[in-house]
């Protein structure tokens, strides 16, 4: 097996489907505005639960995007994640037809499965019996079901793939996708991560991870390098992107490229009790050599943003130790979403390509007063405009996942 | 810069023994490890066999709080990939540069076992629907997520580079494996344990299968259940199982003199776009992802010694690999050994495709082609060498294995035997 060059890869359309807005364009006006996705739980009282807060996507109708057949077999993430499939094509103004079924593949990032679809049939079966369990079930609830529906919808037979890495996952999609598109397997790739699971049950699991905040405001919930940071609350959605290789991409008469991926790195934690350093600075250094820059070339860090405590200082840390301390202007755009899992990271992209294009960073929602030894050149409460041609977007996933990806504005 | 992956180490955990040896010893014997299911009681089922492992976590080295926080699917993989490094000469503690180190975990269905053990739990047996999160064990989180599993598997082997779940349903084991050698291939990594685990034998696995009749009726007879090929088949046998191998540049294996089973010299996955869990009977994308595997190696079709088949024991899956099969080979498809594990160990989702790469290692070192348990009457439309009942001796310098899963993947990896000397 041999490596081919590195090639130019662009991305050329954006699907999203956030608690601040269907489609990129709502999505990045309201964040621009440091709007509030963050609200307490709709779909069910989540008075019992030690937490109610999360940042859910409201009024989106399934059966107003998608055809009636796909709704029986098709859990909440799986709709959305097709949802923002289908954006990202029309975006990029992509005919797979006319590119060429085998050249077009898929490759997304899911942690946690078709979870509510899960509940209901854990339910018949627990309640009713094995007989009750719907025909469905067995590719509904796993977690390539969305490379899987996104491939058959749109009749994109080139690779598939999918990878998890928890919160970190979804830029590890990315990172496979240009590989492949550099190993010359396809000329365009479907890639990102959606995520949905808040059902009672999916929700407690999200409580288990023992940093999810108890807050009850909003406004005080999620403050990521905050001094009184104390936890995230948990989001729903993601991205999907269309990535293209550069040459095929000028060959069609598409739309003008939002930016470039240039650089992919993951690291990992060393495990507890070994006394080594954590892996997030490395993931950095590495994504920076593989897109062949120096840190003073980096505009904007769209940070991982973790909200607890202990976890933001080791951000903090890494980017002190690569940019210096203030040495490079901060972003968290999660604030005004939560933590959506393996949708997080591409929903970062998204944030960092739109910044590129406008040469504005979005604010930095609800933070009070910065913890000090952070050192952080946080944007908060108000966009910043500027200049902006390379950002560094960062994911960290529980247990020690640690993703990083550079983004840089398309050649002109 | 071409990078050659080699495997210096392998670890298989399989229904029907308890380490690599007894599993290869077992498979080339012929025999089925295919029981009534004990994990449960499958009564109301209407599939009651499964593959199961007599696993002993103790005797495979876990203390009592690992046994608590590691579903199954997690105690299988940890097994195999610390058994996997020490064959390999990289366990923690030796010279290895962790963070040249990575680890990529194939699983499908993420710890199905302890997740519905916790929802029958905290849901009172599916009584209520808001469930008491009073009742929840301190590892729901873990099972909640599948990087978990990676994330164990890395602490056991000390890796702190690229780590990753490769989740594509039952193509997952090829696929993670081939993330890793791609990832060696980018110098991402010198090393990567690779491999896969599943642990579904699990109520809620078990009846989803059953919703679509996939899985085998003939309960009366488990051990002769999963028939790939033969005109009475009749689906296959959920199990259980893990396998991972130490993967790393041939350079790096020469620097530190590794013993080599073999060598990865192709891979590709592709999606069929068909349906979610229906097959073609034209395969034609499974007859692309053997060519792009094929000229990845360098090789031609006809320079092919085995085909390891997915046969999972559909009737589907057979006729749609038979000719993917003929499509990719030509006619050389009727001059080679074609054989499923499966008829042996069952189908453990996303693990088996690690299993099966694993046994085209044991193969090659040991120029022996496992069979074809319980094929007795041919399908007339499955018309190439299936190897039947008994293991044949043949010298194997490339083989092929495939896999094939709901979501529409298709997978396959060329594997040969390793030609440059020690390490």
């Amino acid at each position: 097996m041999s490596r081919s060059a590195s090639t130019d890869v662009l991305i050329t359309g954006l699907g999203v489907t956030a608690p601040t807005g269907l489609g990129p364009k709502e999505y990045w006006n309201t964040t621009l505005a440091g709007g509030q996705g963050i609200a307490p739980l709709q779909e069910f009282d989540p008075e019992p639960y030690t937490a109610r807060l999360a940042g859910q996507i409201t009024g989106f109708d399934a059966a107003a995007h998608l055809p009636g057949r796909l709704l029986p077999q098709t859990d909440r993430v799986t709709r959305l994640a097709l949802v923002a499939a289908e954006q990202a094509l029309e975006d990029a103004q992509a005919d797979i037809g006319e590119l060429g079924t085998y050249e077009c593949g898929v490759v997304t990032s899911n942690a946690t499965g078709g979870f509510e679809f899960s509940h209901r049939e854990m339910r018949k079966l627990w309640s009713q019996g094995p007989q009750h369990v719907s025909v469905y079930q067995c590719f509904a609830w796993f977690y390539a079901v969305n490379t899987g529906q996104i491939s058959i919808r749109h009749k994109m037979r080139g690779p598939g793939g999918v990878v998890v890495a928890e919160q970190a996952g979804g830029l590890d999609a990315i990172g496979l996708a240009r590989r492949t598109i550099n190993r010359g397997r396809g000329r365009l790739m479907l890639t990102g991560g959606v995520e949905s699971s808040f059902d009672p049950w999916g929700w407690v699991s999200h409580l288990a991870s023992g940093a999810v905040s108890t807050a009850t405001d909003p406004a005080g919930a999620y403050l990521p390098f905050d001094r009184r940071a104390e936890g995230y609350v948990p989001g729903e959605g993601g991205a999907v992107l269309v990535m293209e290789e550069a040459d095929a991409a000028r060959a069609r008469s598409g739309r003008a490229p939002y930016g470039r991926i240039t650089g992919h790195a993951s690291t990992f934690d060393p495990a507890p009790g070994v006394p080594r350093p954590p892996g997030l600075q490395r993931a950095i250094e590495l994504a920076l050599a593989d897109a062949g820059l120096q840190p003073d070339a980096v505009d904007l860090v769209v940070a991982d943003a973790a909200g607890v405590p202990e976890l933001d200082a080791q951000e903090a840390a890494a980017l002190r130790a690569v940019f210096g301390p203030f040495g490079v202007p901060v972003c968290a755009p999660k604030t005004m979403v939560g933590r959506l899992m393996a949708g997080g990271g591409p929903l970062d992209v998204v944030c960092a390509l739109l910044a590129l294009r406008d040469g504005v960073i979005p604010p930095a929602v609800n933070i009070g007063e910065l913890a000090e030894d952070h050192r952080v050149d946080l944007v908060r409460d108000e966009p910043r405009f500027g200049p902006l041609s390379t950002a560094l977007v960062l994911a960290r996933g529980a247990g020690g996942f640690n993703s990083a990806v550079v983004v840089e504005r398309p050649l002109s | 810069m071409s990078r050659h992956i080699v495997i210096t180490g392998l670890s298989v955990l399989a229904p029907g023994s308890t380490d690599t040896e007894g599993f290869w010893k077992m498979i080339t014997a012929g025999r089925s490890a295919i029981r009534r299911t004990t994990a449960f009681d499958p009564t109301a089922f209407r599939s009651q066999a499964a593959g199961e492992i007599d696993l002993d976590p103790l005797a495979c080295g876990f203390g009592h709080r690992e046994i608590r926080r590691l579903d199954r699917a997690g105690l299988l993989a940890v097994t195999c990939a610390r058994r996997a490094a020490a064959e390999a000469g990289i366990a923690a503690g030796t010279e290895l540069d962790p963070t040249r180190l990575g680890v990529s975990v194939g699983n499908a269905v993420g710890s199905a076992t302890s997740i519905e053990n916790e929802y029958v739990v905290l849901s009172d047996e599916g009584r209520e629907w808001l469930v008491d999160q009073s009742y929840q064990s301190p590892h729901l989180f873990d099972y909640f997520v599948p990087g978990s599993l990676a994330r164990e598997t890395a602490w056991a082997v000390g890796a702190e580079g690229p780590v990753s779940v490769v989740s594509a349903g039952c193509t997952s084991g090829i696929d993670a494996l081939g993330h890793a050698c791609q990832l060696i291939q980018e110098g991402r990594a010198e090393v990567m344990v690779a491999g896969a685990t599943d642990a579904p034998v699990t109520p809620i696995a078990v009846a989803c299968f059953d919703a679509i009749k996939a899985t085998t009726r003939r309960n009366d007879d488990p051990e002769h259940a999963t028939r790939p090929f033969d005109r009475t088949r009749d689906g296959f046998a959920i199990a259980e199982g893990a396998a991972m191998l130490v993967l790393e540049d041939s350079e790096h294996a020469r620097r530190r003199g590794a013993e080599i089973y073999g060598t990865i010299t192709g891979y590709a996955a592709q999606s069929n776009a068909y349906h979610m869990t229906g097959l073609a009977r034209d395969g034609n994308e499974m007859t692309r992802a053997i060519g792009l595997a094929l000229d990845e190696a360098r090789a031609d079709p006809t320079s092919v010694d085995y085909v390891n088949a997915h046969g999972s024991g559909t009737k589907q899956n057979d006729l749609h690999e038979t000719e993917a099969f003929k499509k990719a080979l030509g006619d050389h498809a009727y001059d080679i050994p074609v054989s499923s594990i499966k008829s042996m160990i069952g189908h453990s989702l996303g693990a088996i495709g690690a299993i099966e790469v694993a046994t085209c290692a044991l193969a090659i070192r040991d120029s022996v082609v496992p069979p074809t348990a319980n094929l007795h009457e041919p399908d007339p439309e499955c018309d190439l060498d299936y190897v039947p009942l008994e293991a044949r001796e043949r010298a194997l310098d490339r083989v092929l294995t495939v896999g094939s899963g709901f979501g529409g993947f298709q997978s396959a990896m060329v594997l040969e035997k390793w030609r440059g000397g020690r390490g």
